[in-house]
């Protein structure tokens, strides 16, 4: 049997409660539930995770190589929407 | 360590006898222990030989793991078996000194491999036989025996769901995976009656507390493996012509010795060895 039989899977793992759910990698299975359980071996074997998603590669819509250029590069010169153009008050705390 | 006896369940059993007889409590103890320790240790082996063979690398990786839960189970239980017994064996003999007479597993679990709707009709037994056997063993009255159960309770019904899963999509897959899944029941069935007959050292430890009668395992496991099968349109294999027996007083089949030379050959041939 080859992989073409069973589509990919994305598996996101959330190392600890109120931590964000981090891409860990990919698998196949032949199904979400199956793709679930193939992640708990895979990638939380070494108490990684708490808990984990499952995304079908096929339903990610991806920013293509080929528009870096005109996606990415014109945030380069934009220095004004970093917030570093004002003075931060000496008594404002946590920030 | 001690020859001259021990402690099982808080209770101090005599240990070998002059002449090289164990006492009797000592002997049903360690007769018990290894019972489940030699179901956990050979279907740990037969599922090793999975990598590199499974479907999908993600399932070798599956079977993989289960193996190694398994394995983990009978570390644990030989040594407490070789503790109970009191003559100095500790895991590693107990595993891998030991002959094919003195192996007290089940049939089942040393049948070689066969296709994996075979395999997952072995695990959908023997995983709900362990799920309702860790389950009682947690309230034993030995300790030791409580925690190790408490520990792989968990462990096997992961195993069970696995193989749940994979029943309920080959059942209710395709014709082909339906047929081969149904195959596979039918190839099983004869092994499964042995996980629940009792056995003198399970009625032993079954009357001090510490163990479970593997009689009053056999409904639920049935009635576990019934639903599955009932969702996964699969039928319950008609009772088989003949039925394997005699695994726990070390009487097996002929897959058994190969599969111990195999295991046990690195071990007897550097005695002692570690790395």
């Amino acid at each position: 049997m080859s992989n073409d039989n069973w589509p990919l899977y994305e598996v996101f793992v959330r190392a600890k409660r109120g931590l964000n759910h981090v891409h860990a990698g990919s698998l196949h299975a032949p199904d979400a539930q199956m793709a679930l359980r193939n992640a708990r071996d895979l990638y939380t074997r070494r108490q990684e995770g708490v808990s984990i998603w499952v995304v079908a590669s096929d339903d990610i819509t991806a920013s293509s190589p080929d528009e870096k250029d005109s996606f990415f590069d014109p945030a380069a010169d934009k220095v004004y929407r970093h917030p570093t153009f004002y003075d931060v008050p000496e008594d404002v705390e946590y920030l | 360590m001690s020859t001259k006896g021990s402690e099982f369940a808080g209770v101090r059993i005599a240990g070998p006898r002059p002449g090289g007889d164990l006492g009797d409590g000592a002997s049903q103890a360690t007769a018990y222990l290894l019972s489940l320790g030699d179901d956990a240790l050979v279907y740990a082996q037969r599922l090793a030989e999975w990598l590199t063979h499974a479907p999908q690398i993600e399932e070798d990786m599956a079977l993989g793991n289960i193996g190694l839960d398994l394995l983990g189970q009978a570390r644990s239980l030989l040594t407490r078996a070789g503790e109970v017994e009191g003559a100095g064996r500790d895991e590693d003999a107990l595993a891998m000194l030991r002959d094919e007479r003195e192996f007290r597993n089940v049939h089942l679990v040393e049948q070689e491999r066969g296709d994996f709707a075979h395999e997952m009709a072995r695990m959908l037994w023997f995983s709900s036989y362990q799920v309702e056997l860790y389950s009682r063993l947690v309230g034993s009255a030995d300790e030791t025996l409580a925690g190790i159960a408490q520990k792989a309770v968990k462990e096997v019904e992961y195993h069970r769901d696995h193989a749940t899963q994979w029943v309920l999509r080959l059942g209710d897959g395709t014709e082909v995976s339906h047929e081969r899944m149904q195959a596979g029941l039918v190839a099983v069935h004869p092994y499964v009656r042995e996980l629940g007959e009792d056995y003198p050292a399970a009625r032993w430890a079954a009357a001090e507390g510490v163990g479970v009668l593997p009689s009053t395992l056999a409904g639920p496991v049935n009635d576990y493996v019934s639903g599955v099968l009932d969702r996964a349109t699969l039928a319950m294999p008609d009772a088989p012509r003949w039925h394997a027996r005699g695994g726990r007083d070390g009487i097996h089949s002929r897959p058994m010795g190969y599969l111990l030379a195999e295991m046990q050959h690195i071990a007897r041939s550097h005695p002692g060895a570690t790395w």
